[in-house]
């Protein structure tokens, strides 16, 4: 019952944030940390209990058949009048996620232990009820039970950002509110298409991931039903044309809202890419599957050019990430057991990097008063640790050899280079571009003549803040490392998923990942 | 006559008895607990009746076809009233004096619903419309010293009476030319009918039609509908938006379902403009409401479009057959927990000189009574159809029914307008947890205190009333089988 457990923990830790809050603010930040912790080492212990099997060979013709390490823990009728069942399961996949959320989510907790004073027990309450659904989008292999967690994700990431962001917050978080939901939406009538041809198919009428898996359906009902999902993953990912919703919401919202934002919605994103798009629609999804990649690419390089222009630095940073996305969705469509490692290590390492600097955004607008790079300089004299943790995480976001960013993008443009040469190539640009926007961005912060601090604000950073820093460098030095870690964790997982979809295959650079690794 | 049939009635016989009993009690003893609690055990014995009745598909009188699904709505009328009566008691005994009146014609009202719930005829039809209308003039106009409310019952009453002149105008022209009065056969019956007489009757049918959306509220004779729902007492209103639709609703769907999309041919054009018109004039109109009332009224406008795309895919086969009805009778129950709850929050802080009902007076609510904030919240989060609350499994259902009935215009717009509708109900909600405090909220916080013990123990059946509504919208939204499996079962007279 393990991940019923991961479940309730914290939509329980919530609601006793709430009313804890009532006593006293310090009482609910505190129980908000426990909840994120007790996830954090549920799902590590789960990921622990099963290591033996990680690394296990993969019967090859099965497809999410026994003994792949898939365990379904909880498969119950839920609605059954409408073939509605409550079926939670992990794999490799779902267990990176889970634990990458409930460790953000406590350095969310952390990263608003000052920042946050008043309705502290509403904004925690909403903080665990994010990762609550965002524990269910990970866990739910029914693909009505995960559109009710998709769905359920809205409201507390909406109103983190309406109700403790910055001063255009409201205009931010409507538009957010809006490009999701419509997407969300659209998803909502494939889904229901699906489950209505699927059904008059077969005769049974069901929502469950594993009998719609590769459901054979092609042709233009095929496509029509991809794009609705195409429509959800491409806006929270976000992929190109569809990323309008996402530098204004991160710059937006406080230091934990665009922790999380970062760090765990938009991979959701990426999640559904991998594990329903592709798997429900082969055919469809190879269809596609150069303008995707071409998105990709238009992403990764779009998002550097753009980063490379802004004067807010939360501003900046999310560009940033629209251009790490372009990587997701180009290793997605990539769809090789190297590529689709490199999109797992890149949506963690992303997390991290990402999320520690949207953490230095913040840190520096507590002591500066301002988000605008200009006016920011000569911070290394006077902010040396900040100067130290800071350069580190640029340096990761660049994709400096050693750390976890480098080894997920040279992953990703390894596999897609069996795929389409023009696009690993014109893809690797980006690696370029970063490096200037992340040089500039060191630059214009660290060095050069300092400007005034705030008054009253405490030049050295607190334990707090430190053990943030130290979490996000410590996750990217073992992934840049050692990623052995992660891919043996995921090996078969990716490999379960690389078989329920033979329209996508393509010949692999290597015979393995463990071979191409550095 | 026999037992059976008796059984069968008893409900109405409870109801009517229920009335009789309070009016003649009014009359000697004025005490509001006694005279709340008999309507309270009166409604509580007919919803035994209501479950002992369990009847099969038969005509307890020429009238009155008493069915699962009949009996289904008459204990959703029954356990509505209830409600009601709960949140009444706290209202009326802050805001007026006379208090017999008002319970008399709440459960005659009830009585009226519960004849709708099952007519067979259109006389029964007519009957139960008058009676369930004519008790709703008085207990709209019921606090007579505001102008308000008198305003509202006045625009209700004379267009309600106009619009009951149309029907039964419409009554009589089908009657003439196809001779039949019995619901079910008269929308077959116009089959053999040509020339003046084809004429006459979908012209008739025309008019029936009109005098049914009136009721319900639905777009092309949905005026009235904001001006009553800020007029009137708020317990009142939520017994009209949620117990009177319900009634309402069950004759459309009791006559037109399983509607054939092949046979319905011009009736099934004519529901589907009216839910487009419904759906998008009410999420419109409510867009920039700044009236909690008027907000509310005009989402229940677009609510009922969403009904009407149930009742249009109502006729699906395959998968879904039966889906349209299922999803009807869901989506009925939910909508009425939810507007209960959200007119009983604006009952509970009403007093003496109206009730609150500008957005503005809100702000600051979620500090200052977290229980009720949280209770309007989940209500209005219920009808925007958000997961975890029932109204996301309802419009789920909705959704189902018309994709098995292949209505993807009907659905791309009740998807598009209800994620529109999510900015109003959001909106509610931000407001009331804004940090400023509204003069009006931070007033409430000293209320409590300064209540005299009787309304303190009124307030707080009041608020265990709502919160009991806002437990069954969350149970519902998280095991909706609860009550599937039993609408299911009724549903399956329409297979």
């Amino acid at each position: 019952m393990s991940l019923v457990f991961l479940l309730a923990i914290p939509f329980a830790g919530g609601i006793v944030a709430w009313v804890a809050a009532r006593w006293s603010a310090a009482a609910c930040r505190w129980v908000a940390l426990a909840s994120a912790v007790a996830g954090l080492g549920l799902a590590v212990g789960l990921w622990a209990q099963h290591y033996h099997m990680w690394g296990a060979a993969v019967p090859s013709r099965s497809i999410y058949v026994e003994p792949v390490p898939f365990f379904s823990e909880l498969d119950v009728p839920w609605i059954p009048q409408a073939g509605i069942r409550l079926h939670l399961a992990a794999d490799g996949l779902s267990l990176v996620m889970l634990m990458l959320t409930f460790v953000i989510v406590a350095v969310a907790v952390l990263a608003s232990w000052r920042g946050v004073r008043r309705r502290a027990g509403l904004f925690h309450f909403m903080l665990l009820w994010a990762a609550a659904s965002l524990a269910g989008v990970f866990m739910a292999f029914d693909l009505f039970l995960f559109y009710f967690f998709f769905e359920l994700m809205l409201i507390p990431f909406f109103l983190l950002v309406v109700l403790w962001g910055h001063e255009g917050r409201r205009r931010a978080a409507i538009k957010f509110f809006i490009y999701t939901q419509a997407g969300g939406l659209l998803m909502l009538i494939s889904i229901v298409g699906l489950y209505f041809i699927h059904g008059r198919q077969t005769g049974t009428y069901t929502f469950d991931y594993l009998q719609l898996v590769n459901s054979g359906i092609s042709g233009w009902t095929g496509r029509l039903l991809m794009l609705g999902f195409f429509a959800a993953f491409a806006v929270k990912l976000p992929a190109v044309p569809l990323h309008g919703w996402l530098p204004d919401a991160h710059s937006q919202a406080n230091t934990a809202g665009s922790v999380l934002l970062a760090g765990l919605l938009i991979k959701v994103g990426a999640y559904g890419f991998l594990r329903f798009l592709i798997p429900l629609f082969p055919q469809a999804a190879s269809d596609i599957r150069y303008i995707a990649m071409g998105l990709g690419v238009a992403g990764i390089l779009y998002g550097a050019v753009m980063a490379f222009s802004q004067t807010d630095l939360k501003r900046m940073v999310a560009y940033t990430s629209v251009s790490h996305m372009g990587f997701v969705l180009l290793g997605v469509f990539a769809w090789n057991q190297i590529a689709l490692q490199g999109v797992i290590l890149q949506i963690v390492c992303h997390a991290f990097s990402t999320g520690g600097l949207f953490i230095l955004a913040g840190v520096l607008e507590e002591r500066l008063g301002t988000r605008d790079i200009g006016g920011m300089g000569g911070l290394w004299a006077r902010l040396s640790t900040l100067g130290g943790f800071g350069m580190f995480l640029v340096m990761a976001a660049l994709g400096l050899p050693g750390l976890g960013n480098f080894v997920a993008e040279s992953l990703i443009l390894l596999g897609t280079f069996s795929v389409s040469r023009p696009a690993a190539i014109v893809g690797s640009l980006g690696l370029i571009v970063s490096t200037i926007y992340a040089l500039w961005l060191v630059q214009r912060v660290f060095h050069g003549p300092g400007g005034e601090s705030k008054p009253g604000t405490p030049a050295r950073l607190a334990p707090r803040e430190i053990l943030m820093f130290v979490v996000a460098i410590v996750v990217l030095l073992w992934l840049g490392l050692y990623p052995q870690t992660l891919i043996r964790t995921t090996d078969a997982a990716t490999g379960s998923l690389l078989r329920t979809a033979p329209a996508m295959q393509s010949p692999e650079p290597g015979s393995s990942a463990t071979e191409a690794q550095p | 006559m026999s037992d059976a049939h008796l059984l069968v009635l008893s409900p109405y016989i409870a109801l009517a008895a229920t009335a009789v009993v309070v009016m003649l009690t009014t009359a000697f003893y004025h005490r509001h607990l006694l005279l709340a609690g008999l309507t309270a055990t009166g409604l509580a014995a007919t919803f035994a009746c209501v479950l002992v009745a369990g009847a099969e598909d038969r005509r307890a009188t020429a009238l009155l076809r008493m069915n699962d699904v009949s009996l289904y709505f008459i204990g959703l009328l029954v356990v509505v009233a209830l409600a009601v009566v709960a949140l009444s008691y706290g209202y009326l005994g802050r805001t007026e004096r006379r208090f017999g009146d008002f319970y008399t014609l709440l459960t005659l009202g009830a009585l009226g619903g519960a004849v709708l719930a099952a007519s067979a005829h259109f006389a029964s039809l007519f009957l139960g419309l008058e009676v369930l209308s004519v008790s709703l003039y008085g207990l709209i106009a019921y606090p007579r010293r505001r102008p308000q409310a008198v305003e509202a019952a006045f625009k209700y009453l004379v267009l309600a009476a106009v619009t009951s002149a149309m029907l039964l105008f419409g009554m009589a022209l089908v009657y003439a030319v196809s001779g039949t009065m019995l619901l079910d056969k008269v929308a077959s019956a116009g089959a053999g009918l040509a020339g003046w007489e084809a004429a006459a009757y979908k012209a008739g049918l025309a008019l029936v039609f009109a005098g049914v959306g009136f009721k319900l509220a639905l777009v092309p004779f949905h005026m009235w509908t904001p001006d009553v729902y800020q007029g009137g007492p708020a317990p009142v209103i939520a017994f009209l938006a949620a117990a009177s639709k319900a009634a309402v609703f069950v004759v459309l769907l009791q006559s037109l379902a399983p509607l054939d999309p092949q046979r319905g041919g011009v009736l099934v054009v004519v529901l589907s403009v009216v839910a487009y018109a419904s759906m998008l004039a009410g999420n419109l109109l409510a867009l920039f409401q700044q009236n909690l009332k008027r907000l509310l009224a005009y989402s229940s406008i677009a609510q009922l479009g969403y009904l009407v795309v149930a009742v249009v895919s109502s006729g699906a086969a395959g998968g879904a057959r039966g889906a349209g009805t299922v999803a009807v009778a869901f989506y009925l129950t939910i909508y009425a927990l939810a507007l209960l709850a959200a007119f009983g929050v604006i009952a509970v802080l009403a007093h003496a000189e109206g009730e609150p009902e500008a957005l503005s007076q809100y702000r600051g609510l979620g500090h200052r009574r977290p229980a009720l904030a949280l209770v309007l919240s989940v209500s209005l989060l219920s009808l925007a159809g958000m997961p975890l609350t029932a109204g996301f499994i309802g419009k789920f259902f909705i959704f189902r029914a018309g994709a098995g009935a292949a209505q993807w215009g009907l659905l791309v717009v009740f998807a598009l307008t209800s994620a529109m509708s999510l900015y109003y109900y959001l909106r509610v909600i931000i407001t009331m947890y804004r940090l400023e405090v509204a003069p009006y909220a931070a007033a409430l916080a000293t209320s409590p205190g300064g209540m005299s013990a009787g309304r303190r123990a009124a307030d707080r059946v009041a608020v265990a009333a709502l919160v009991l509504l806002t437990a069954s919208t969350l149970l519902l939204g998280v095991y909706p089988p609860v009550l599937l499996r039993l609408i299911e079962h009724a549903a399956s007279v329409f297979r």
